[in-house]
């Protein structure tokens, strides 16, 4: 069997041979031409997602002012900022709500204006020190009038979901969508076979380090994301059946483009973030074709009751990508209709941007300098007992 | 008891929008009237045989596009309501002497394409099936004709693309 590395791969690219399809585009190619041929015929699959990712945020250094002030209240657009860290560095993160206007307006619309280029109204207060005398603060900033300002997202693109329903006789409201009664619908939550860590399930060829499509621009891994779950059943083919691994992001929000980063507002649960992410996955050898090739009828995932508020929610059953995307499932003898909440068409336009990039000789694959943990699972948290 | 119920009715509300009704005045040339109203229920209420006296009283023509009844709470209805611009006019005016507020839906939802990222959460909630995905491009496809004017799709957008011009 062949063998293909990154190096020689990086070689095409640069004088802009490679071959690059996308992981729908490779299915048609492997039916057509074997794996074998598609190894022969194809360098690079690229993958997209864009859904909403609760822990994302970015970190901002806003520079000094005269006199200087060491921040420790920060407010963006009446969003509250973490101030915790020196003098006039922050983090927004994207589910923060407005003080003033609620649920309407959080921290992925504070970030959302600064890629836009839009102003934002910042408003800093400190208890004033000897070497930063100044207690308060009022600025407008712009991403091009501040230092740095770099998304970072402890987790996102997650490696497939439980898809989401309610069995109860009220209507509920959750990160997963709105959930209508007695089993009223079903929501679901990847792109399937174009989902990055669904196309390498045992992470061969993403790691920390590996350079990504993030919003727009060329970001990287950073490190396993938060909650990271390797351990998590998998199917024959590799694919875990749920949630399972995860990824720490990073990337310049100064390139980034506001197309592919766009806030959210889910009624009643609260401000979160649609990030476009896409990946880049070198065909090593015939094993990396099978494992991109995978189709969404041998993806599976499973369907929890969020009508249950507990850690663990009751399963109804598992289904695969293929029934959910035809527009309904089977859950014991009833029909329940269909709605996903991750925008395939916005994660074909991300892997097919990306695989311009690559066929153009513009974006790189980058080895990873360290292996994403394969093993292991997260911890529960527990209350106190007693005092 | 909590009961709250969805009815939905598929497609038949625009087969008969297309008869002869306008849509926009709710009047027809024969001194028919059709009005699509929301009905909300104070709590308590829920109980009260309204449609069957809407029926029976004032000979009108009803059909329920959508519900949401909680029996504590103020429920919500949506209903075709048809008959003489006369019947019609006195069944609004039964309602409000019945304490139940209701609004005559006109206009329509607004669909901002630009804003939309074609992610399919209003698909969920919508009740007529007047928003679905197409399965090719998985693009939002909305069919205003079909749609209710129950505006449940702009409060589940989570970017705002749905919306009633007021
Ligand atoms: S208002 Fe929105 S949710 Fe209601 S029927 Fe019309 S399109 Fe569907
Ligand atoms: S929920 Fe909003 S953004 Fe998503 S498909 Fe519907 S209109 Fe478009």
């Amino acid at each position: 069997m062949g063998y293909k590395s990154f190096e020689e791969i990086n070689e095409k690219i640069r004088s802009k041979k490679a071959v690059v399809v996308t992981a729908e585009e490779i299915i048609g190619i492997v039916d057509e031409k074997g794996v074998g041929g598609a190894f022969r015929d194809v360098d690079v699959v690229t993958c997209g997602t864009f859904s909403p990712m609760c822990s994302s945020g970015a970190f901002l250094n806003f520079g000094h002012s005269d006199p200087p002030i060491r921040m420790s209240k920060i407010w963006l657009n009446d969003v509250p900022a973490c101030a915790g860290l020196a003098a006039v560095d922050a983090y927004i993160g994207a589910t923060e709500l407005s003080e003033s206007r609620g649920m309407e307006y959080g921290g992925a619309h504070v970030i959302e204006d600064l890629i836009a280029g839009r102003k934002v109204k910042l408003r800093a207060t400190s208890y004033g020190t000897d070497c930063y005398p100044r207690r308060e603060l009022e600025a407008w900033i712009t991403k091009d009038s501040i230092n740095e300002a770099y998304m970072f997202n402890p987790r996102n693109c997650y490696q497939n979901y439980g898809a989401a329903t309610n069995s109860s006789d009220r209507t509920i409201y959750t990160y997963m969508g709105t959930l209508l009664p007695k089993l009223g619908n079903v929501n679901y939550c990847t792109a399937g076979e174009l989902s990055p860590l669904i196309c390498d399930p045992f992470y061969r060829t993403i790691g920390l380090g590996s350079r990504i499509f993030l919003g727009g621009a060329q970001g990287y891994v950073a490190w396993q994301g938060t909650q990271h779950n390797p351990s998590q059943p998998r199917a024959e083919n590799g694919v875990p059946i749920g949630g399972a691994a995860c990824l720490a992001l990073i990337g310049d929000l100064k390139q980034m483009d506001p197309r592919y980063i766009r806030a959210a507002v889910f009624e009643k649960y609260g401000v979160t973030m649609f990030v476009g992410v896409g990946t880049a996955i070198p065909l090593l050898d015939e094993e990396m074709v099978r494992h991109v090739a995978v189709r969404n009828r041998d993806i599976k995932t499973e369907i929890f009751d969020y009508s249950v508020g507990r850690r663990s929610k009751p399963s109804l059953g598992e289904v695969s990508y293929e029934e959910l995307r035809s527009g309904s499932v089977q859950v014991g003898s009833r029909t329940i209709p269909t709605a996903p909440l991750s925008s395939l068409k916005m994660a074909r336009e991300i892997a097919q941007t990306l695989k311009g990039w690559i066929a153009r000789g513009e974006f790189e694959l980058q080895t990873p300098v360290a292996a994403l943990p394969r093993e292991g699972s997260p911890q529960a948290l527990e209350d106190c007992e007693g005092e | 008891m909590n009961s709250e119920k969805r009815i939905g009715i598929n497609g038949r509300a625009s087969d008969r929008a297309n008869a002869g009704v306008s849509a926009d005045t709710g009047e027809t040339s024969t001194g028919e009237k059709r009005v699509k109203a929301l009905l909300t229920y104070p709590p308590g209420a829920v109980g009260k045989p309204i449609t069957y006296s809407l029926v029976r009283q004032f000979n009108l023509w009803i059909n329920i596009l959508h519900a949401e009844i909680a029996a504590d709470k103020a429920g919500r209805l949506i209903m075709d309501i048809q008959g003489s611009a006369d019947d019609v006019d006195r069944g609004l005016r039964f309602l409000t002497a019945e304490d139940i507020e209701y609004e005559i839906l006109n206009g329509s939802i607004v669909w901002d394409e630009d804003k939309c990222v074609h992610c399919g959460a209003c698909t969920a909630v919508c009740p007529s099936h007047a928003l679905t995905m197409d399965n090719l491009d998985w693009s939002l496809l909305f069919d205003k004709e079909k749609c209710y004017l129950c505006r449940l799709c702009t409060r589940a957008c989570p970017v705002g693309a749905m919306s009633t011009p007021i």
